[in-house]
């Protein structure tokens, strides 16, 4: 049995070569703009692209690196999404200064789908595979259930909730009612922006790729790999398990943030907060390469891409679509041309090294 | 007090009673084997006294610690280590991390400190380096740090589970069937690194194996398990040459 020894690539490296590829991306956007050679259907997409490459980061953290397949994520990006505009809606006449509120808004989309990460990975720790999949389903259908018949409303004597209607909640005169059922919640400031959706997707890849560098990173990894010779080593792995639930519900949290801060209204239903997000979530990190950062990213930026870009061949569009989706699959997936890649990248310098100290591989 | 203690542990599988009445002691420094043909027993003894398996009845101590009922998590941290009989590594992850994950309850960093890349970071990453490098030399995996695990040659990744395994500094080591898939010229290279093992880290090991020729070389004692039960024990030499050992190997 002969194996082709193969080089890890080096981990500082591949991470900075994404916050290049990043960097260069967003000058191209800033002299676009600059020079007046932005679209508005262009600019329209900056925030999108962010908030998918952000959803599609996070989610690859419990796909690629711990290794369980999760088809809720959503359900987290609609907490956040709830949670932050509730707020921004209720502070918006008393903090009126958007670099104040917005933040906020961001802290609080965030810890609340990250306590929900945390509150669904407790009873899911002992599930893997299948099973885990099938409750994650069903938790993102259940929080999108759950907030297109929640009231809520709030008045001098607090916070009133209903699952029925605005009158249920029995506000004072001088209340408010907030979120509104189906009608979902009105009136959100329109806090997001291309910068600060830019800073979270750094913020994001940083904490990624530090995270999977380091002493947590490989030990989530190794439970990945091999769960029994984790434990046999002393691994905690339901500490790394909830450590990962909870980071990756906590980004796609703020994902949740820039979009419904990006919109003037926010309603939930299958497309925005459904499975169907889920699921194209989970294609973009496959597309990419389950396990890699800057695949998540890139991928990010072409499906969401694509199919604005396509409305100008309109019948072929969806045609033109899923040539890309398959050919992005081989390229991504086949042995031939992941050989090919590497022969052009880094990882071919590590190798011909190696052989070059040991003489030759056996 | 003796280092290792296995009081009349057993468990059932449905039916079948895979290991029955199993008592075994064992002293610091010992070098100890345990063997018997297929099926009978051996690897479900390290499973139990690993926390894989639950026994159904008896205990066992490490140092006079009780360590029924632990989780495999626990046991680790008390100080048991093994390898696998089905080589276990963590195969997409490099040589050099694999040894580093042996080393996680003992340089230690939190998850904020790494990700934050605190000063602590740095320092804990550097000496965890250091020592996994050590370690690597004496399995003479030094030039191989990078390579995944997984795309090693076999003999070398049965070395590699040994690094991992002495990396979590254990009292006592498990060996399963360390010289599976070796050729003659390695084994015999596996048997001199055992060797130093014990004597460099001063290392007690239970080494289950059906390489007579490494069992008699290195053990100096062994137990013989036969349908999950002892057939005998004692000196290797006389063990080995026993008719009734003789005649479990080779059937009725
Ligand atoms: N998890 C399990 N469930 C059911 N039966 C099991 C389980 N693990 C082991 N057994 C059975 O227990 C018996 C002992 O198995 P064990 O793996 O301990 O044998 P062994 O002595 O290590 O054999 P070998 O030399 O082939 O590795 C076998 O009959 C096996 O089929
Ligand atoms: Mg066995």
């Amino acid at each position: 049995m002969k194996k082709n020894i193969k080089a890890v690539k080096p981990a500082t490296k591949t991470s900075l070569i994404t916050y290049a590829i990043v960097a260069v991306l967003f000058l191209i956007v800033i002299i676009m703009d600059a020079t007046g050679a932005m679209s508005s259907l262009f600019r329209g997409l900056l925030v999108p692209i962010c908030t998918y490459a952000i959803l599609a980061v996070s989610l690859n953290l419990v796909v690629g690196i711990l290794g369980e397949l999760s088809l809720g994520h959503a359900g987290f990006m609609c907490v956040g999404a709830y949670a932050s505009a509730f707020f921004s809606v209720l502070t918006e006449d008393t903090i009126t200064n958007a670099w104040i509120r917005f933040p906020l808004a961001l802290i609080i989309g965030g810890i609340s789908a990250a306590i929900f990460g945390i509150i669904i990975g407790i009873p899911v720790l002992r599930l893997k595979g299948d099973y885990l999949a099938i409750v994650t389903l069903a938790f993102g259908e259940i929080i999108k259930n759950i907030v297109t018949v929640l009231y809520v409303g709030i008045d001098s004597k607090g916070l009133h909730f209903s699952a029925e209607s605005s009158m249920a909640l029995g506000l004072e005169p001088d209340g408010k009612n907030i979120i509104k059922g189906a009608l979902g919640i009105t009136g959100m400031p329109k806090d997001s922006n291309f910068y600060i959706a830019f800073a979270i997707l750094l913020v994001t890849l940083i904490v990624a790729y530090n995270l999977v560098n380091s002493r947590s990173g490989r030990a989530i990894m190794s439970i990945r790999d091999n769960r029994i010779a984790a434990e046999s080593i002393g691994i905690n792995v339901t500490k790394y398990k909830l450590i990962v639930f909870a980071l990756s519900a906590f980004f796609a949290g703020l994902a949740g943030v820039l979009y419904s801060h990006n919109l003037s209204s926010l309603t939930a239903n299958t497309n925005n907060f459904g499975y169907n997000m889920s699921i194209l979530i989970l294609v973009i990190v496959v597309l990419g390469g389950i396990g890699s950062i800057r695949g998540s990213v890139i991928s990010a930026i072409i499906l969401t891409a694509l199919p604005e870009l396509l409305r100008s061949v309109k019948e072929y569009r969806m045609l033109v679509y899923a040539i890309v989706l398959i050919a992005m699959m081989i390229f991504n997936n086949s042995e031939k041309t992941k050989n090919l890649r590497s022969s052009i990248s880094l990882k071919k310098f590590a190798e011909a090294k190696l052989k070059t100290r040991k003489g030759g591989t056996k | 007090m003796s280092l290792l203690e296995i009081k009349n542990l057993g468990v059932m599988f449905g039916g079948l009673r895979a290991v029955d009445n199993f008592s075994l002691t064992l002293e610091k420094g010992d070098l100890y084997g345990l063997i018997g043909p297929n099926g009978a027993g051996k690897t479900t003894v390290f499973n139990l006294i690993t926390g894989v398996y639950k026994p159904t009845s008896g205990t066992f101590f490490l140092d006079g610690k009780e360590l029924k009922g632990k989780t495999p998590e626990q046991i680790s941290k008390a100080g048991i280590a093994r390898t696998f009989q089905n080589i276990r590594l963590f195969n997409n992850l490099s040589v050099l991390d694999n040894v580093k994950l042996g080393l996680h309850n003992r340089m230690k960093y939190s998850t904020l400190e790494g990700v934050l890349r605190l000063p602590k970071f740095f320092k804990k990453e550097k000496e965890m380096d250091e020592e996994a490098m050590k370690l690597l030399k004496v399995f003479s995996l030094e030039e191989e740090a990078d390579v995944q695990a997984g795309s090693l040659p076999y003999g070398k990744q049965r070395k590699l589970e040994i690094a991992r395994a002495l990396a979590t500094d254990p009292k006592l080591l498990l060996l399963d069937e360390p010289a599976a898939g070796m050729n003659p010229s390695e084994t015999q290279e596996l048997m001199d690194t055992i060797r130093f093992v014990r004597s460099e880290f001063s290392m007690t090991i239970l080494l289950i194996e059906h390489d007579m020729k490494l069992v008699s070389g290195i053990c100096e004692k062994v137990t013989v398990l036969n349908f999950g039960t002892e057939l005998t024990k004692g000196e290797t030499s006389k063990v080995l040459n026993d008719p009734e050992v003789i005649k479990a190997y080779l059937g009725d």
